[in-house]
């Protein structure tokens, strides 16, 4: 999140695409609600802030909302697209706003041209864009060239215009399956967000993430932000709401592939040293008033961080041991790996806090993968379908050479530690009950594994034992590191003193610091474990002093205890609020007070020198059109990899042309199905009764939510002969689910420019393991949902397109 | 004797969420049903011995793709036991089981309960099961430990979005009242109090406001309310017809006898 949980009360309008926060997030939902029924927000006069919802399924969530318009999963994209559109076309812009905070007027160099769906500079072959090809014009010293009249052809705000030009509401309509007049009413709303006095936040979750153009869904309404000037404000911004209690905190220390802890990139082959790689790898400065914050200081963490993980062997000498890193030849992320296990690749996998059997996509191609390996551990607090996958679906177990190890873990109950949630608090808690049994936590049994593979490496060393052998365990037990200890070791420290570093802005690149995660840095200092502070509403008027709910002495916030970032951009240009009723941060005449500033405390807004506001990125202003993405620099519909129409805006590029397609490249048969075959829309989603594929084993949660159904309107249920409660074959290209029919209309039909096509849904929860499993146990063979989805992900993240698939539905 | 306390389940914020079904349990020690699908979201099905609290969820959503929530197109609604002002199951018990506590709610004493089952079919609101482990009856007790110990009852502290509040009677009265006028002024014309006023059973200790007419939540509107005392009078005169008749025709089978004996008597 941009912004946090509490932030969303002071909201006019609430935004919520791929998301379904009233089941999925019940306890943050609270400040929805308090927005809603607070009479001082909303639009035109007031009377409660209106929450607008579009989503494939009417959900929990839209049975509290304002507006519930039935969206086709995947194609927000276009939603997003109409609504910028109709901005752009009826001056609904924050002209102020966009001129001076974003990079609207930024001139793209010669050659940008979008056509057929394509940008310039593809590679059909390579299926890759050459994203130098989107760079700006630039100057001798680098500085981009800028129009600040935004009228120059090559501006980006004349590239963006006539690009969503073509989102007109009937386009919005032929691809979403949204009625126009519908949409308008929305439009509406959402364009009267770009007066500085209202403010609206847009919500998503993995509804947008999980597709095939899952980052260019989350840029739009980013860009919508941007454009209506509601981004760094408090009751704005982009907000994810995470999946997991401390999903957040698994991305910040890097639990994907391609990052090491606090977003630095992770280095590439071919990069010659520690000089190349942060040249290669830091934002340049674009324009004279850009700080270029993270670009200039790139150095100072990574030093920071090879002092934290090798300690005095990192020297500069030796380049702070920047040779110890691996550098991964190809991509390694989910799919990757079970893609090398299905290749026979792979010796081995241990599993840490997931089950990969329910989570990827295709399951039945996973379990083939698992079944390659020579051994899988599972590190869990219970038996899972990983740790069990020998008996899953269509799995002999008699022929699975796998061998599975299983080591019971602790569950988060069994421990203290911190979580940190969507809004980027960290928060401590408390161990509630001692572990159960021999179980150990994660971590110690990663430690013990670690100190045992060093001892091989003592005995035989090998071509290359330094990073193993000099990697700093400097804990009281190195086999069992304490959450302090590493809560400690996160914040980092000063080498010759050991004091704490207090923040990241004292961190330096000459070796004397250190840093796990210096977005950490501020979070364990002199005064303590500041993810411990529990100053709260106990005493409103004292701990939330500019009463927005910053509560700065409640638990800790990254960066620097700010709780809403790019927070300068919350003032004009002088250093006042837009709005004065939601300040966010304000320039008092010496210095910036309200939230911890995004800004240099005592930069004056009149200095001439005074930095732009976006100080993270190379341009210094928020990103209209970027040249980070893979698959363009501007938001493109695509259509999910399976889908029953073929692209109304471009037939001949009708999908995302640069997703990565594994099974191809890998020679395996195809695994997409087709519309005769498959047609019907389905999307996969979670139930407010359980989380994941935990509660399956809790007794309370599985009577609330028993046995895996099919969501399906009435009129498919009668062409299809099926009544509520039958059990049904759902099937797709990839596998099948045996499952109940629950009909209902909150699924439906899409008329989509003529063509009408039913859309599905089915929740994720269920498998072969668990107590409603042990209630069925052949018929639970035919519950993971992940049977269904394909193998294929996101351009850029290759997240899997877990929301939009093709199946058939029959009566079994 | 406290002040009167008790719950205004407000369902027009109400997410189906089920905290409150689960934090009840947990509570109250209860272990709840065998798993079973029903062919809804709702897998509880009814307030019994195990589920003190219901989420019941009405599917009302047309099938029209646009539509507004706001509570009205899908209704949830948090059922409980309604603490009425005149409760039925109290009229029936035969053993004084029933009775009101010092926070004018309805309780059911598990000693003195002999397991008659009388108050389950008295019950208008279906609110009352039997267990069958213990062999008495059980139903909401509004958490009367967690109130001695000046605690809010179990369901109104995990309800994360303010559907289910406590408190005393007056202040709920209050909140709700502020809450249905704005609802009407936003055009909710059906919303409306139920158990606010004495219109049902004198008032209820757990009230609602609900987003359709009583009916579709299948509950008794006030019109036909009716305590089972109100078949006392019938119920009486129907005995005093009944005793009378048989009176009548003792007397007149008594004359035939006479007669016929009589008769016999004079045909011998």
């Amino acid at each position: 999140m941009t912004n946090h949980w509490r932030d969303i009360k002071n909201a006019d309008v609430i935004l919520i695409n791929g998301a379904n926060p009233a089941e999925a997030h019940p306890v943050g939902f609270q400040w929805f609600m308090r927005a809603k029924l607070d009479p001082a927000r909303g639009p035109g006069n007031g009377g409660g802030a209106k929450i607008i919802h579009a989503d494939p399924r009417f959900s929990r969530t839209s049975a509290v909302a304002d507006q519930y318009v039935r969206i086709r999963t995947g194609t927000d994209v276009a939603y997003f697209g109409g609504l910028i559109n109709y901005v752009l076309q009826n001056n609904k812009q924050h002209a102020d706003y966009v001129a001076h905070y974003t990079n609207a007027s930024f001139i793209v160099k010669d050659g940008y041209a979008f056509k057929d769906g394509l940008f310039n500079s593809y590679d059909p072959k390579a299926r890759k864009y050459d994203l130098t090809a989107w760079n700006y014009e630039t100057d001798a010293d680098g500085f981009a060239h800028r129009d600040m009249s935004l009228k120059h052809p090559r501006c980006v705000f004349q590239l963006m215009k006539a690009h969503y030009a073509r989102y007109t509401p009937e386009m919005v309509q032929t691809i979403t399956g949204i009625p126009k007049d519908d949409f308008l009413k929305i439009a509406q709303i959402v364009g009267e967000m770009g007066r500085p006095d209202k403010v609206m936040t847009i919500v998503y979750a993995v509804g947008l993430t999980q597709h095939t153009t899952g980052g260019q869904l989350i840029r739009s309404g980013a860009i919508l932000q941007l454009l209506l000037g509601n981004m760094g404000r408090p009751g704005g911004g982009l907000n994810a709401e995470r999946g997991h209690a401390n999903i957040q905190g698994n991305t910040d220390h890097a639990i994907s592939w391609e990052i090491l802890p606090g977003y630095l990139k992770i280095p590439q082959p071919g990069q010659t040293g520690l000089d190349d790689y942060v040249k290669k790898s830091a934002a340049k400065k674009l324009d004279p008033n850009s700080w270029n914050f993270f670009g200039t200081n790139y150095k100072k963490f990574i030093v920071s961080l090879l002092k934290a993980w090798y300690g005095e062997t990192a020297t500069k000498e030796n380049d702070f041991a920047f040779g110890y890193i691996p550098k991964p030849a190809g991509n390694s992320s989910w799919m990757s790996i079970y893609d090398q296990a299905l290749q026979g690749k792979m010796q081995g996998v241990i599993l840490s806090g997931m089950t990969a059997t329910s989570i990827g996509p295709d399951s039945n191609q996973v379990l083939a993968a698992l079944s390659k390996l020579k051994w899988l551990v599972v590190m869990d607090a219970f038996p899972t379908t990983s740790s069990e996958f020998w008996r899953g679906p269509g799995m002999t177990a008699s022929s699975v050479q796998t061998e599975v190890f299983m080591l019971p873990t602790t569950h988060w109950i069994e421990k203290e530690g911190s979580f940190v949630n969507s809004g980027r608090w960290m928060q401590w808690k408390d161990q509630v009950i001692p572990p159960e049994g021999d179980s150990r936590h994660d971590h110690w049994i990663l430690a013990d594994l670690f100190a045992r593979v060093k001892a091989l490496y003592q005995k035989n060393p090998g071509k290359f034992p330094d990073p193993i052998m000099h990697l700093r365990m400097d804990y009281k037990d190195p086999i069992k590191p304490t959450f302090d200890e590493l809560a400690r070791e996160i914040n980092g420290k000063y080498v010759a003193t050991g004091k704490q570093v207090a923040t990241f802005a004292k961190l330096a690149d000459d070796g004397s610091t250190t840093a796990g995660d210096w977005i950490y840095t501020g979070s364990y200092t002199d005064k303590g474990n500041l993810s411990k502070r529990r100053n709260g509403v106990q005493d409103p008027a004292k701990n939330d002093p500019t009463g927005m709910g910053f509560y700065p002495n409640w638990a800790w916030s990254w960066p620097l205890n700010r709780r809403v970032l790019y927070n300068r951009a919350s003032a004009e240009l002088a250093g006042n609020p837009w709005d004065p009723k939601r300040p966010g941060i304000k320039w008092n005449g010496s210095k910036w007070v309200g939230d911890v500033p995004d800004y240099p405390p005592k930069m004056s807004p009149d200095d001439p020198k005074a930095w732009l506001p976006f100080i993270m990125n190379g341009e210094g202003t928020g990103r209209l059109f970027s040249n980070g993405m893979v698959d363009g620099p501007l938001p493109e519909h695509y259509e999910p990899m399976e889908s029953p129409v073929t692209n109304a805006l471009h037939a001949s590029t009708s999908t995302s042309p640069v997703a990565f397609l594994y099974d191809k490249a890998a020679g395996r048969d195809n695994r997409f199905g087709t519309p005769s075959d498959f047609p019907i829309i389905a999307t996969t989603y979670r139930l407010t009764e359980h989380e994941h594929y935990l509660t399956q084993q809790i007794p309370h949660l599985v009577q609330l939510q028993p046995e895996p159904f099919v969501e399906m309107p009435p009129g498919l249920a009668q062409e299809k002969g099926i009544k509520n409660g039958d059990i049904v074959n759902v099937r797709s290209k990839r596998g099948l689910m045996q499952i109940r029919a629950l009909v209902t209309n909150r699924v439906g039909q899409l008329d989509l420019g003529g063509t009408k096509v039913w859309q599905v849904g089915i929740p994720i929860h269920f498998g072969f393991v668990g107590v409603a499993a042990d209630m069925h146990p052949e018929r639970s063979m035919n519950w993971l949902a992940n049977a269904l989805t394909p193998f294929v992900g996101d351009a850029n993240s290759r997240t899997p397109e877990f929301k939009a698939f093709l199946v058939n539905i029959e009566k079994a | 004797m406290a002040e009167p306390v008790g719950f205004f389940t407000d369902t027009s914020v109400c997410i189906g969420c089920k905290a409150c079904e689960v934090a009840c349990k947990e509570w109250n020690q209860l272990p709840g049903d065998a798993p079973q699908f029903r062919g809804s979201f709702d897998n509880t099905g009814k307030l019994d011995a195990q589920n003190f609290r219901h989420v019941k969820f009405i599917d009302l959503v047309p099938e029209a793709s646009t539509v507004s929530g706001n509570g009205a197109a899908w209704l949830m609604m948090s059922d409980i036991c309604k603490h009425c002002t005149n409760a039925s199951c109290m009229e029936v018990c035969p053993t004084n089981a029933i009775v009101k506590t010092e926070y004018n709610t309805v309780y059911i004493q598990p000693d003195v309960c002999n397991g008659c089952r009388d108050c389950m079919s008295a019950c208008p609101y279906g609110a009352i099961g039997f267990n069958e482990q213990t062999g008495v009856v059980a139903k909401c007790t509004m958490c009367y430990d967690r109130l001695q110990a000046n605690m809010t009852p179990a369901c109104a502290k995990a309800c994360p979005t303010q559907s289910i509040q406590f408190g005393t009677l007056s202040d709920l009265h209050a909140k709700a009242d502020a809450r249905l006028a704005t609802l009407k002024a936003q055009g909710y014309d059906k919303a409306n109090l139920y158990g606010r006023d004495d219109s049902v059973y004198g008032g209820l200790g757990a009230f609602f406001l609900l987003m359709e007419r009583p009916e579709v939540y299948s509950l008794p509107n006030a019109r036909n309310a009716k305590l089972p005392s109100r078949n006392n009078f019938g119920g009486y005169l129907n005995g005093f017809v009944i005793a009378a008749i048989g009176a009548l025709a003792a007397v007149v089978s008594f004359r035939k006898r006479g007669i016929a004996e009589n008769g016999e008597g004079s045909a011998r």
